[in-house]
């Protein structure tokens, strides 16, 4: 049923009218996404990111929807994320915890979608060990799905979340929040690492330029053609960068030996006050979680006011994720200029989704 | 051998070895081999087949599959098939060898392929000269490299002194294990582990040298990089006994066509990049290339449904083989009787077996093909045991329009 909407008329202008906002059936990646349809989800997450600071943190727009978190990969922070998002939207929340070795076991992951989507799920939101997999799902079932995580592939909500924070801390400054013409330097496992893509798709989309700084075991092949520099020493990829992100070392995906040891790695990659003091004065420090205090990260570069987003980062999370389920299911709640099959057919997932 | 009556096609084009065009003719068959070719005419008793102008062409001799798929065989014009050793169990034991020369018999000949090592291990060697008197014709290392290059030059050996050619995967395992794709672009994107392709011309230098060593004849069953073309075409102009085989696949599709994580487009080897498609082209028309084959492993959506670095390599390739390979014939790469060379005579040879050929004493095997009649891939509609082909939709010429296994019609 349709609800009495004030989005439309926040944006005047901004934006294409009605769902050509946002003509995806669900979030899958960052790539294929324009620049304006990532800037219309941040700035749909606005009005979260002040919900979220007041007492009474509930709204009541996904009232009566179900929405299934289907992790067959563990998390802590972004499955939390995701419940406390659906939930302050009013939706009735269900985690899945399915473990990999156990879905291996017994039916297929198809098998596993159906079964979802018979339950009437009005959004999924998947987390997966295997690239593409949150792809494979959805082609496979009716409701938005959104990939919180597939493989080393994409996170999407990642780097929207972390654009959210760069556009608060800027504006914090008295900036305009404009992330393009930034210099973001993203260091640690490029390689194995889906916040990494995701962030370069984004970041490059949005504008800014991007550096990505790893030991060459750790850089994956060909990475320029995505559209940013590649160093292998951290001090040249600090220096002049406005920003710098710094990734978790993920041995859970490393088959053979990588780097020598924690300390090495350390000695080459981390950030330390005495490294952050060669990137651009006033530079602002993210990591995804969870860190590695004392590797990729020391104390007290993690913990410096002013300067470490990373709690920051957390907060905007449950905004973004706000947005983008939101957004998603206004289809389904029949929001004025939403309505269905208004998607045109040339839509990336729409797309796939026939092919 | 038959018991049928002798067979004669008339007007038709003869595909005949070492003319590059066809030419009219038509050709007799009687107890299963072929007794005479050219201007000839039918005599009382023949069953008597017109061609109407189509290709009159041996029937091909698909040096790789990894199932017995007599329809899709059948439909694609191959009349013997080679069968890797990558069976669930491997054909490592006399057994199952003599069990799987048997199995396509009489419309379908099947020529098993004896694994290198108990298992396709890579360690001990199987008792290759038993499976070679069971009806084996060549030693393979199935679907892997074998890492060990001591065991590798014994195998070599052994295979030389029994006169059997060794079909090697060439994949150097130290920088494939885990990978499901070529390191570039398109894996960077996808976030799907990758190994350089170089690990290809890695494994065919080493097996070269130890080939070399052991005076043994080697064929790659798939060399899909340009620098592994380079050890290969190097080797030749030294006068080496080794050949070289691809898959129409690694001619016709890039790493590409793996952005939407088509799982029909996991093989192994994994797509390269746009130039070592190109380089393939260049030297299937140099003449580097032997034999091109079919690969065919079909795979149904349990093995392929499934995200893309779970799903099994391989495709259902023996229906587009033919096809896929007469589009070298349009582009020019190559002539109509070089076509037929390297998906029938050549491969016919490296296995020992008289056919592959339209020559007065070899077997019927014979293939009646329409060259330019279009039709569209369509993985819904596949007459293999599974469509997991990755040309899915692509337009393409050349059809079968009969088929002949020693003198008898089996399409």
């Amino acid at each position: 049923m349709t609800s009495p909407d004030n989005h439309a008329a926040k944006h005047e202008g901004r934006y294409p009218p009605g769902s050509a906002a946002f003509p995806h059936r669900g979030l899958l990646g960052i790539a294929g996404l324009e620049n304006h349809q990532l800037l219309f989800l941040l700035d749909e997450a606005e009005q979260w990111v002040a919900l979220n600071r007041q007492s009474h943190k509930r709204a009541e727009h996904l009232a009566g929807l179900t929405i299934i978190n289907a992790f067959f990969e563990n998390s802590t922070r972004t499955l939390l994320s995701f419940e406390i998002a659906g939930k302050r939207l009013g939706a009735d929340v269900v985690n899945m915890h399915a473990a990999q070795s156990s879905v291996k076991k017994g039916e297929t992951l198809i098998d596993t979608a159906m079964t979802l989507n018979a339950m009437r799920a009005d959004a999924i939101v998947i987390r997966h060990a295997s690239s593409g997999a949150v792809r494979l799902i959805a082609d496979k079932v009716d409701c938005p799905v959104l990939n919180a995580g597939d493989g080393r592939h994409e996170h999407p909500t990642q780097a929207l979340l972390d654009a959210l924070t760069l556009r608060h801390a800027l504006r914090a400054r008295g900036g305009s929040g404009e992330i393009a013409g930034l210099t973001v330097t993203i260091c640690g496992d490029i390689l194995h690492s889906r916040v990494a893509r995701s962030n370069i798709l984004a970041l490059t989309t949005l504008g800014a330029e991007v550096r990505v700084c790893a030991p060459p075991a750790l850089m994956p092949a060909e990475v320029e053609a995505m559209g940013v520099t590649a160093f292998h020493d951290f001090d040249a990829a600090l220096a002049g960068a406005d920003v710098v992100m710094m990734l978790r070392l993920q041995a859970e995906r490393m088959q053979g030996q990588f780097i020598p040891s924690p300390r090495e790695y350390r000695h080459l990659y981390g950030l330390t006050l005495e490294r952050l003091a060669r990137a651009r004065p006033g530079c602002l420090v993210m990591h995804p979680g969870p860190m590695n205090r004392g590797v990729e990260i020391d104390s007290n570069v993690a913990d410096l006011v002013g300067t470490s987003l990373i709690t920051a980062q957390v907060e905007m999370g449950v905004a973004i994720r706000m947005a983008c389920l939101e957004v998603l299911t206004r289809r389904a709640r029949g929001v004025a200029g939403w309505e269905p099959d208004w998607a045109p057919d040339w839509a990336p997932d729409r797309a796939g989704a026939s092919a | 051998m038959s018991n049928a009556a002798p067979l004669t096609i008339l007007g038709g084009l003869l595909v005949r070895p070492g003319e590059a065009a066809p030419c009219a003719g038509g050709l007799r068959a009687a107890d299963g081999q072929i007794v005479a070719l050219g201007d000839i005419s039918a005599e009382v008793g023949d069953v008597v087949v017109q061609a109407k102008g189509a290709l009159v062409a041996p029937g091909l001799v698909d040096l790789g599959v990894f199932a017995i798929d007599k329809p899709a065989c059948h439909f694609g014009g191959i009349t013997r098939a080679a069968l890797m050793p990558d069976q669930n169990p491997p054909l490592d034991h006399p057994a199952r060898v003599r069990f799987a020369a048997q199995s396509g018999k009489p419309n379908l000949w099947v020529h098993p392929l004896a694994a290198a090592t108990r298992g396709l291990e890579g360690r001990e060697m199987a008792e290759i000269a038993l499976m070679r008197d069971a009806g084996a014709k060549a030693v393979s290392t199935g679907r892997r490299w074998i890492g060990d290059s001591g065991a590798m030059l014994r195998l070599l050996r052994y295979a030389a002194m029994l006169g059997m050619v060794v079909i090697a995967h060439a994949e150097d395992d130290g920088l494939t294990a885990g990978a499901v794709a070529t390191a570039g672009e398109i894996a960077t994107r996808l976030g799907l582990s990758a190994a350089p392709a170089e690990a290809e011309a890695l494994a065919i230098a080493r097996d070269i040298t130890l080939a070399e060593m052991a005076g043994a004849r080697l064929h790659f069953r798939q060399v899909t990089t340009a620098a592994g073309l380079a050890l290969v075409r190097a080797a030749k102009a030294r006068g080496l006994p080794v050949t070289a085989g691809v898959s129409p696949a690694h001619f016709t599709l890039s790493d590409l066509a793996a952005a939407d994580f088509r799982t029909f487009c996991r093989l192994s080897p994994p797509l390269r990049s746009e130039a070592d498609r190109r380089a393939v082209i260049a030297a299937i028309g140099d003449g580097t290339i032997d034999v091109i084959a079919s690969c065919h492993d079909p795979r149904g959506p349990e093995d392929k449904r499934l995200p893309f670095a779970d799903a099994e390599p391989g495709m259902a390739g023996a229906e587009t083989l033919l096809a896929l390979t007469l589009t070298l014939v349009r582009d020019g790469v190559i002539p109509m009787g070089r076509a037929f060379e390297l998906l029938a005579g050549n491969p016919a040879s490296l296995l020992g077996v008289n056919a592959g050929v339209l020559a007065v004493g070899a077997e019927a095997d014979i293939a009646l093909i329409e060259p330019t009649r279009p039709w569209v891939v369509s993985s819904d509609r596949m007459e293999a045991s599974a469509g997991n082909t990755p040309f899915d939709r692509l337009p393409v010429a050349g059809r079968v329009t009969g088929l002949f296994k020693g003198g008898v019609r089996v399409r």
